[in-house]
């Protein structure tokens, strides 16, 4: 069952509109990047998704229900949500608390909360860190361990906000291993991000977000096709597949691959 | 002068197993734009800490070795000397916005007040920094509502304007757009050209590689690389530290694996441009 937006609009206490006449529907293990300028309204638009706020025209539909009339817990459930700052979400005293946190919460029996528990764990390469403050692991293991804290549940909608900020190349390694994995298990992933390199290396499905619209939605190489898109979403290219079009090589060359392929 | 040398620097923080930094030989010139990558936890930001001096005059443990800052030995400065010499912004904007201030005009301000500037170079100090920017319209808004970009950028701002001759940067552009991140990188770049010295720590490759003078690879608190840009980003080695190379440089490697070398490996989008088009121009030529 898909999450579905329709003509949402969200303005917040203060008179200011964060989003307006936004229609999106992500389905049962999609995989996409909602891309824009800080700004942009990316950040209202998936915290919409899992009701942390709720819309104040149109509405959210997760799994066929309103957000509306069902709580954030309930929505939790299905739609996952790991802030950009773990330390917006992180409390326990030892990563395996945090980890073991909602199974306990939700009174899951043993067996499954093991099973969940050490997928999550796994997933996230955290393994050795279980009995480690969070507080005191480098700020790219705290993000895995924020990842793990919502991997454990059960949801079909994973939303990561600026995954690969500051990670290096073996966290970047880890991050695609799991991406594929969830892909494989069927759990849908829904990224805000401004890092295009990961965009193109993980994404199909691109959203372009400009002053609180979709204005696209599709295709990766038809969203980095077109110079209008990317002006008014403020995005770029990746260098290769500027080089590509700068040199006539190609306008719709994207990855470094499609280049190596391009060129004499 | 030089900016900084350290000779046989360790450090261990108090209460910590591992030392953060080990073994450290490293000498920066005064007037360069200094780029430091390096894994997660490969000491970067504890080495940004020891040159601003917030180790170990605030973070407390045990420091060895030589540390001089423009000629004189670290522990002989006055904290609040140094503080006035060296301006600092930490990666995480959360912890560096004073959370006392209503307006983002006065936090960016609050630095120049408590130096004692007077109130209209005050004012036209923020003000130059918020126009170079492009923030504007945040000005009057509560630093507490600010989205974390924002903040991002309104740190970045306060240290502009305090115009300390030196300037040690961790990550300031972990939260921002691209268009962002690169206007930051051009202020760095104008802080320069106005004699400036500057140590960066940041993960972007792309813009180092682009703005740097010279690069620092850190691996489980030692210095494992060290010297000019081109020479450092276009090492073999520097991608066996889990520094992700530049894209250009990727693109130029896997040109020489499918058999295609360029003449020069591109470390930069323009040298990338100068050598694949001299490529194209030749294979049109022998057509």
């Amino acid at each position: 069952m898909p999450i579905e937006l329709n003509g949402v609009g969200f303005t917040y206490p203060d008179g200011s509109r964060a989003i307006g006449g936004v229609d999106l529907r992500v389905d049962d293990g999609e995989r996409l990047a909602i891309v824009g300028q800080n700004g942009a309204g990316k950040t209202t638009t998936v915290k919409l998704m899992n009701r942390l706020l709720l819309p104040t025209e149109g509405e959210v539909l997760v799994n066929g229900a309103s957000t509306a009339k069902r709580t954030t817990a309930q929505v939790a459930r299905d739609v996952g949500y790991v802030f950009q700052n773990p330390d917006d979400q992180l409390f326990a005293a030892d990563v395996r608390s945090e980890i073991e946190y909602l199974p306990k919460y939700l009174k899951w029996p043993d067996e499954k909360r093991e099973e969940r528990c050490a997928r999550a764990i796994e997933l996230t390469g955290i393994g050795d860190h279980l009995d480690t403050n969070p507080k005191d692991l480098p700020s790219a293991i705290r993000k895995f361990v924020a990842i793990a804290a919502i991997l454990v549940s059960e949801c079909r909608y994973v939303i990561l906000d600026e995954p690969t900020a500051g990670l290096d190349s073996r966290g970047l390694a880890l991050l695609h291993g799991m991406l594929d994995r969830l892909g494989d298990e069927g759990v849908a992933v829904i990224t805000i991000t401004h890092d295009m390199r990961f965009v193109i290396d993980a994404f199909r499905r691109v959203v372009a977000m400009a002053d609180g619209a979709v204005i696209a939605d599709g295709d990766r190489r038809d969203v980095f096709l077109d110079d209008d898109i990317l002006r008014r979403s403020r995005i770029r290219r990746p260098d290769a597949a500027q080089l590509a079009r700068d040199l006539n090589l190609s306008r719709r060359a994207l990855t470094v691959d499609d280049v190596v392929e391009l060129v004499p | 002068m030089v900016l900084a040398a350290l000779t046989g620097v360790g450090f261990t923080y108090a209460y910590a197993e591992q030392p953060a930094l080990v073994g450290i030989d490293l000498q920066l010139e005064e007037g360069r734009l200094h780029g430091v990558v390096g894994l997660n936890s490969s000491g970067k930001t504890t080495l940004c800490s020891l040159i601003r001096g917030v180790i170990p005059h605030f973070h407390h443990g045990d420091l060895t070795g030589e540390v001089v800052i423009l000629g004189r030995p670290l522990l002989d400065w006055d904290p609040a000397e140094l503080s006035r010499t060296i301006g600092c912004v930490f990666d995480n904007p959360f912890t560096q916005i004073s959370g006392i201030r209503e307006t983002v005009f006065e936090e960016i301000a609050i630095g120049l007040e408590n130096l004692g500037v007077p109130r209209d170079e005050m004012i036209e100090r923020v003000e130059s920094v918020v126009e170079q920017l492009g923030i504007e319209a945040i000005v009057e808004k509560n630093p507490n509502e600010l989205s974390g970009g924002q903040r991002q950028k309104v740190a970045f701002a306060s240290i502009i304007a305090m115009d300390a001759p030196v300037v040690v940067i961790d990550e300031p552009t972990s939260q921002l757009d691209p268009e962002a991140s690169e206007a930051v990188f051009e202020i760095i770049e104008g802080l320069k050209h106005r004699g400036k010295s500057i140590v960066l720590a940041e993960h972007k490759i792309d813009l180092l590689a682009q703005y740097a003078d010279t690069i620092t690879v850190m691996n489980e608190g030692t210095v494992v690389m060290h010297g000019p840009t081109r020479d450092v980003v276009g090492s073999d080695e520097f991608g066996a530290y889990g520094v992700v190379p530049p894209e250009v440089t990727e693109l130029g490697r896997r040109l020489a694996a499918a058999g295609k070398p360029l003449d020069r490996l591109p470390i930069k989008r323009a040298e990338a441009f100068d050598e694949i088009s001299v490529r194209i121009g030749r294979s049109t030529h022998a057509h």
